[in-house]
């Protein structure tokens, strides 16, 4: 026994499978310590904040000011309001505006902007342009005000007394805050979702509970199809026709249509997250079943179980010590697949919106699903699906790669 | 003859069909076996004649197609898990291939302690047991403080053999069903192994069927041979009239088959 494990984490494969999936659940056990907040709390306004630092605006006006005199500091500034693209989109309006095409240098800032604060007029109908596109000009028109300024900004705050303005301080170009002196940043390294909810937060969350549901279902699957392909195939006889037609049966429904209907019937209200675990595992065991089956069919008839049989054990001593540990490397392996197809049936069933309803958690499926439903594909939102993608093809990857080397273990003939 | 003595086992018609359609294949073909108490019988035949399906079947391990078996005259009754725990204090085997005869996850402890137990000794005092034990052991030439806590894989494939010699010695069955019992055996263990069964037949009086496919064998261990082919019995008798005057051309060709001092060895007949 001590050898076989010794074997195990002597493969290669099952190494990096084993590690990949052990670092996943220790982020899902750690992570919840150091960040406390709800999972599904709302702490943006508005959806799909981009992935990135957020420091606070108000907070970073009463910090500590720091000049730097940085000589780039103007021409990003420029170029962060005034891309090769917004350069373009005010060649095209000065040119529907009439003004030939020779006097238009988009490369020379200075000039473009005087001739766009010349011409610009935002009332006015341009012929053929879209009501999108007229905002779109609006918006940009604001943006560029006061760009080439060397002025700094001024902070006035309102006397509570005469309503008056008064100047509190001044902002100058080359003033500089220190993240770390600022008292209110969030790390958002994936951003806010549809409903301005902290992803990372979020994605940890939905794992634990796929995780969880993957556990269930696997567990319910194997210990179903465990029983059942044990007594088909040691007992034979009337109770394998019997346990064999019934896994036929499950066999040729495929399992992911079961598993909608049996989801759709149950209704909106009461799939929680460990109903519908139990659900995928009530569709899953026909596979367990089979294979244990035949591994059982090849071991009853070995002459170990016949000298247990002469030693006047029963059938239940029989199938639990001579048959069990002999197929137990087996339904370990069987388990961890039935684990990660566990995860996989759940994330196909929220995408078509037929997983488990939460308030409190979400999961990896649930995720998938609402970043479709927001579209977060379509408009180029990536940070709303694509780790969660990365999440569940990791964690099948890791389970997968751990089956193949313990595979490798448990089979010689496998072995490279 | 010995008729004054008991029948012990006896069978008529029996028969093992495995599989139908075009896989059908009658293993043992309506045998009828005669087992009196206190001797020796052998079983020869080459591989596949039906040998160890018989040995099954007389074991009560598989169903027979057809025919019935008779134990001290009566009609065997093996129908409920009881009846069959009761049969085999009984009648009990040695099978060929040692190296899969021993669950590989039981320590050799709990193979003797099972056959006490077997016997009724459950509830004995550990020392007795270990006495037990260490008596069956040293009858075979094995130490049980030796052997203790270990696993019957870490042990030759002799001295598994003799192990579950052991076995026998401690359950004491009426009847031993021997089903070559050395054919996967090293040559100089063989012999003493032999010995070894032989002997304990004599100390515990036990019938023993010996199966093997070794004529030369049977004529050394056995009162009455029977030749098997195909699942038949096609030729009987004591030893000495089945072997020094075989009637069969199959009889002949086994007995042919058995390498000579004075010839070339052939090996592969061993
Ligand atoms: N479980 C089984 N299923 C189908 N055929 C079998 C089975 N066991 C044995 N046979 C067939 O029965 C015949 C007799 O086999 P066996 O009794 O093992 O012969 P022996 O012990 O004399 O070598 C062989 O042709 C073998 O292929
Ligand atoms: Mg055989």
């Amino acid at each position: 026994m001590k050898h076989t494990l010794q074997q195990i984490f002597r493969s290669p494969k099952f190494v990096v499978g084993f590690s990949i999936f052990a670092a996943i659940v220790l982020i899902v056990i750690v992570y919840p310590i150091f960040i406390t907040d709800p999972p599904l709390g709302i702490i943006g306004q508005g959806t799909f904040f981009p992935p990135g630092i957020y420091v606070s605006a108000y907070d970073s006006l009463g910090s500590p000011k720091y000049i730097l005199n940085l000589s780039d500091a103007a021409t990003k500034r420029i170029a962060a309001k005034l891309g090769d693209q917004e350069r373009t989109d005010i060649h095209d309006w000065l040119v529907a505006d009439g003004i030939p095409e020779s006097e238009i240098d988009i490369h020379d800032t200075e000039k473009l902007l005087e001739q766009w604060a010349q011409n610009y007029d935002p009332n006015k109908k341009v012929q053929g342009m879209t009501f999108a596109k007229q905002r779109y000009y609006q918006r940009l028109d604001t943006s560029l005000k006061g760009l080439l300024s060397t002025e700094g900004a001024i902070i006035a705050q309102k006397n509570p007394e005469t309503g008056a303005l008064e100047e509190s301080s001044m902002i100058k170009q080359a003033d500089y805050v220190n993240v770390s002196e600022v008292a209110s940043v969030r790390f958002l390294p994936f951003g806010t979702d549809n409903f301005g909810r902290d992803v990372l937060t979020e994605l940890v969350a939905a794992t634990r509970t796929s995780l969880q549901i993957g556990l269930v279902a696997g567990l319910v699957a194997t210990l179903i199809g465990l029983t059942l392909g044990l007594l088909a195939g040691y007992v034979g006889g009337m109770v394998d026709d019997v346990i064999n037609f019934i896994t036929n049966l499950f066999i040729v429904i495929p399992s992911f249509v079961l598993l909608i209907l049996i989801s759709y019937s149950v209704g909106q209200e009461q799939r929680g997250p460990f109903l519908v675990a139990t659900v995928i595992g009530l569709t899953a065991w026909p596979w367990t079943a089979r294979a244990v089956r035949a591994q059982v069919i090849s071991l009853r008839n070995r002459d170990h179980v016949n000298l247990s049989k002469l030693s006047g054990h029963s059938i239940v001593h029989i199938i639990l010590t001579d048959i069990l540990p002999y197929i137990a490397s087996y339904v370990i392996m069987a388990l961890i697949l039935q684990i990660s197809s566990g995860i996989l049936a759940e994330a196909g069933l929220s995408i078509l919106g037929l997983g488990p309803k939460t308030t409190e958690t979400p999961t990896l499926g649930l995720m998938m699903n609402w970043a479709m439903i927001y579209q977060a594909h379509i408009q180029g939102r990536w940070w709303a699906y694509f780790p969660v993608l990365m999440t569940i093809a990791l964690i099948t990857f890791s389970m997968n790669l751990m089956n193949t080397g313990l595979d490798q273990v448990f089979n010689p003939a496998l072995r490279d | 003859m010995p008729s004054e003595k008991q029948i012990c086992l006896n069978t008529s018609g029996l028969t093992k069909i495995y599989g139908f359609g075009a896989n059908r294949t009658i293993a043992v073909d309506h045998v009828d076996l005669k087992l009196y108490e206190g001797e020796v019988v052998s079983i020869v035949g080459e591989s596949g004649s039906g040998k160890t399906t018989l040995a099954k079947m007389l074991l009560g391990l598989i169903s027979s197609s057809e025919g019935d078996i008779y134990f001290q005259g009566v009609k065997r009754d093996i129908s409920s898990q009881k009846k069959k725990q009761e049969y085999w204090k009984n009648i009990q085997a040695i099978f060929q291939d040692p190296f899969s005869s021993y669950n590989i996850f039981n320590k050799i402890d709990s193979v003797l302690l099972d056959c006490i137990h077997m016997r009724g000794g459950r509830n004995l005092p550990r020392e007795k047991k270990v006495e037990m034990m260490t008596e069956a052991c040293s009858f075979v030439n094995l130490k049980f403080e030796e052997l203790t806590n270990k696993y019957p894989f870490e042990l030759s494939g002799g001295q598994m053999q003799r192990l579950m010699i052991a076995r026998i010695f401690l359950l004491k069955p009426k009847i031993l069903l021997a089903d070559e019992p050395t054919s996967m055996i090293d040559a100089c263990s063989r012999a003493t192994i032999l010995d070894m069964l032989m002997q304990l037949r004599k100390e515990i009086g036990m019938t023993v069927i010996f199966i093997t496919h070794d004529i030369g064998l049977a004529y050394y261990v056995s009162d009455t041979v029977y030749i098997m082919e195909h699942g038949r019995f096609v030729e009987f008798g004591t030893a000495d009239e089945v072997i020094l005057h075989p009637r069969e051309p199959y009889t002949q060709r086994l007995i042919n088959d058995v390498p000579k001092i004075y010839e070339e060895w052939d090996l592969t007949t061993v």
